[in-house]
């Protein structure tokens, strides 16, 4: 039995090599193949595998071979977090049972149900988790286009460009200027621009004071406002100034080469420029064919499943379903509910009611943490919030150094549930 | 080889309806609530893109502002005190303001007899919710959806009130709910489905429901008890 197994697979590879589609290969097990080893996919991939004993063929495709993540990348700008302990290998996922292929996908076929890779080979599933967090939409700023990137960087993807925004403030003239080109919505990690301001604060107070720092902003409003204004008032008076959209924030042009920052027609000259620019879903997703014109990829609120293909899930960032902020917390809450289902579906486990839920933290400065976070719940139209909390201004200095700590137990309890 | 075994046996299995894992309800129907704004609202408010101030504020984003806050707008003094005493327009607030604006705010200036119906209230609710600030941008904001009141076991749900009991317990209710029905200034609570009774003294309870004295009241009675009431308030109908 086993060796007749043995020799079917075998001659299987065998016979499918020359149209590199090892399809019949799956046979034996269902398959899930996740694209994309970040937040979402990461866990997806490991809850599966974990969860069903290896009942379930899992394959993982990541083209990095570690994932460092976005959050606690700003702490990182403020000098309170490591580089180094921002990353995180594959190891304990592919342990877990994952076949960890360290690949792009660069395309989908839904009706043969296969994932072609950049090395050429294609994998086949039964269930598909698309889970390829973000990228930047092309023209959003006037001016700025990725192969700038190291003039003005973005660093809101994971990886070295953090390490480049931390160098360029670090070597910045003493009293210069820092800008931040602001997202509009929706993007990744709705407070995330205000922590890394706060963090840049931190680090410009302490090794160039006289320095300052200009958010070009063409929302309206934005996360924890209130708390992050009161924040750099009190820790950083006279350093942070905002132009919103009444003051032409939304009205702008970079000039990488000359350093420029346009602003409703008024010429600034920055030292360092941060150009976040307006976001959507992975590419990966709109190959797929998954996402809309809003950029994003629509999903049922009850299980993340695709609205386009039922044997697809779209998780984390480059879904759209409501009312989720994106963020770690998010895509990790949204991958154990996409685990549930497909490994009810494929094995016939218990599936059970989505249950979803999210909480950001901020770090202002030393020892002063806010929180923002809330409860969702399917509707037939769209995941929705049902309660949220918010830590409020004026809060006492001890109950901020709580919520800091908290963080850092959060941050160490997402990154061993996913890699760890 | 014991999953592949799990696997033989299930994998016909089918896809569970989605209906079946949805559990909160929109707060009520936008599209809907437009029409109910533009016959109740809009001669005197305007929302959306370019919206100004007209007889009254704009509504763009009114969700979670304070009462009285829009500095170019003059108010009475009355919602202006409110709005430093912390009055905010969340989803209570608002719904309690739409239905009858003087009793919220004595001494409003808007001029409007109020909006009895808690459905085409729920409806413009949700349609004033659209714009306001978007959850997902900004995760603080108001819900934008109620989730079901309390989710209680079948066997609390099961549970056979014993009527006499019920008799009995009511007397606590009924200095201020009356006996007849009545819901003058305080909600009638006979002939309710027993089953709403009960979940509804079990949100109080739970402190799901706002009222400090229901609160209270709920909380000294167990499963038992508030099923006898929900069978005894029940039954009072049908004399
Ligand atoms: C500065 C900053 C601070 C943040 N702070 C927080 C925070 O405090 N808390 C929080 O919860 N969230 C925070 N976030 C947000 C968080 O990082 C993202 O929301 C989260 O990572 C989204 O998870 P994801 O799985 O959707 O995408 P990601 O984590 O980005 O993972 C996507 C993965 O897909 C891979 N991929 C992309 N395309 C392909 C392809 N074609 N083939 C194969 N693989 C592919 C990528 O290499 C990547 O590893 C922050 C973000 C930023 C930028």
């Amino acid at each position: 039995m086993k060796l007749n197994r043995r020799r079917f697979l075998g001659t299987a590879t065998l016979a499918t090599a020359a149209l590199s589609a090892p399809a019949v290969l799956g046979q034996t097990r269902p398959r899930v193949v996740v694209i994309g080893g970040g937040s979402g996919g990461g866990t997806v991939a490991r809850y599966i595998a974990k969860d069903s004993n290896g009942a379930v063929d899992v394959t993982l495709i990541e083209p990095t071979r570690r994932y460092y993540t976005c959050y606690f990348s700003n702490l990182y700008l403020g000098g309170f977090w490591d580089y180094d302990a921002l990353g995180h290998g594959y190891g304990t996922i592919a342990r877990t049972g994952v076949n960890v292929i360290h690949d792009w996908a660069v395309g989908v076929d839904r009706d043969v149900k296969t994932v072609a890779l950049a090395s050429g080979d294609s994998v086949s599933y039964d269930r598909l988790v698309v889970a390829p967090g973000i990228d930047f939409v092309e023209g959003s700023v006037p001016g700025w286009n990725v192969s700038q990137q190291s003039l003005m960087p973005h660093a809101y993807k994971s990886g070295t460009q953090v390490q480049l925004l931390k160098h360029q403030i670090e070597t910045m003239r003493e009293g210069g200027l820092f800008v931040m080109v602001a997202p509009p919505n929706p993007y990744r990690c709705p407070p995330g621009p205000g922590e890394r301001v706060s963090m840049v604060a931190h680090m410009l107070t302490q090794s160039n004071p006289t320095a300052k720092i200009l958010i070009v902003d063409p929302k309206e409003n934005y996360s924890k406002q209130a708390l992050f204004e009161e924040g750099w008032e009190r820790h950083y008076p006279g350093m942070v100034t905002r132009i919103g959209p009444d003051m032409g924030g939304d009205d702008f042009e970079v000039r990488p080469e000359s350093m420029e920052v346009v602003i409703d027609g008024e010429v600034e000259q920055a030292d360092v420029c941060n150009v976040i620019p307006a976001q959507k879903a992975g590419r990966i997703a709109e190959l797929a064919g998954l996402t809309n014109d809003s950029g994003w990829a629509p999903v049922m609120p009850a299980d993340m499943r695709s609205r386009v293909d039922e044997n697809v899930f779209v998780l984390g960032d480059a879904s759209a379903q409501g009312d989720m902020p994106k963020s770690g917390f998010s895509a990790n809450s949204q991958a154990k509910v996409v685990a549930n289902v497909i490994r009810g579906e494929l094995t016939g486990s218990r599936i059970f009611p989505a249950r979803y839920s999210n909480t950001c933290w901020s770090l202002i400065a030393t020892d002063d943490g806010v929180k923002v976070g809330a409860n969702y719940e399917p509707t037939d139209e769209k995941i929705a919030s049902v309660s949220s909390f918010i830590s409020q201004t004026g809060e006492d200095a001890d109950l901020r150094r709580q919520t800091y700590e908290e963080s850092i137990g959060w941050y160490n309890g997402i990154v061993a549930d996913i890699f760890g | 080889m014991k999953p592949r075994l799990v696997l033989t046996f299930c994998l016909g299995l089918a896809l569970i309806p989605m209906e079946a894992l949805s559990q909160a309800s929109p707060i009520g129907d936008a599209t809907t609530g437009a029409e109910v704004y533009r016959r109740e609202c809009a001669s005197c408010h305007q929302i959306g893109e370019g919206a100004v101030h007209r007889i009254g504020p704009h509504l763009n984003r009114i969700f979670d502002r304070g009462a009285g806050s829009h500095s170019d707008f003059r108010y009475s003094d009355a919602l202006l005190r409110q709005g430093r005493d912390g009055l905010k327009w969340d989803l209570r607030r608002l719904d309690a303001y739409i239905e009858n604006p003087r009793a919220l705010v004595s001494g409003t200036r808007m001029s409007y007899r109020g909006l009895k119906d808690a459905q085409r209230r729920a409806d413009l609710i949700a349609y004033l919710r659209v714009y306001s600030d978007q959850p997902q941008n900004i995760p603080e904001a108001s819900p934008t959806a109620v989730i079901r009141e309390v989710d209680l076991p079948e066997s609390v749900l099961a549970i056979e009130g014993d009527v006499e009991y019920g008799e009995f317990l009511s007397s606590e209710c009924t200095t201020c709910h009356q006996r007849t029905g009545s819901d003058a200034g305080i909600p009638g609570i006979v002939g309710w489905p027993e089953e709403d009774f009960v979940v509804a003294m079990h949100a109080y309870k739970q402190k799901l429901r706002p009222h400090a004295v229901m609160q209270s009241v709920a909380a000294r009675l167990d499963d038992e008890e508030i099923a006898a009431l929900a069978a005894y308030f029940h039954a009072l109908a049908r004399e």
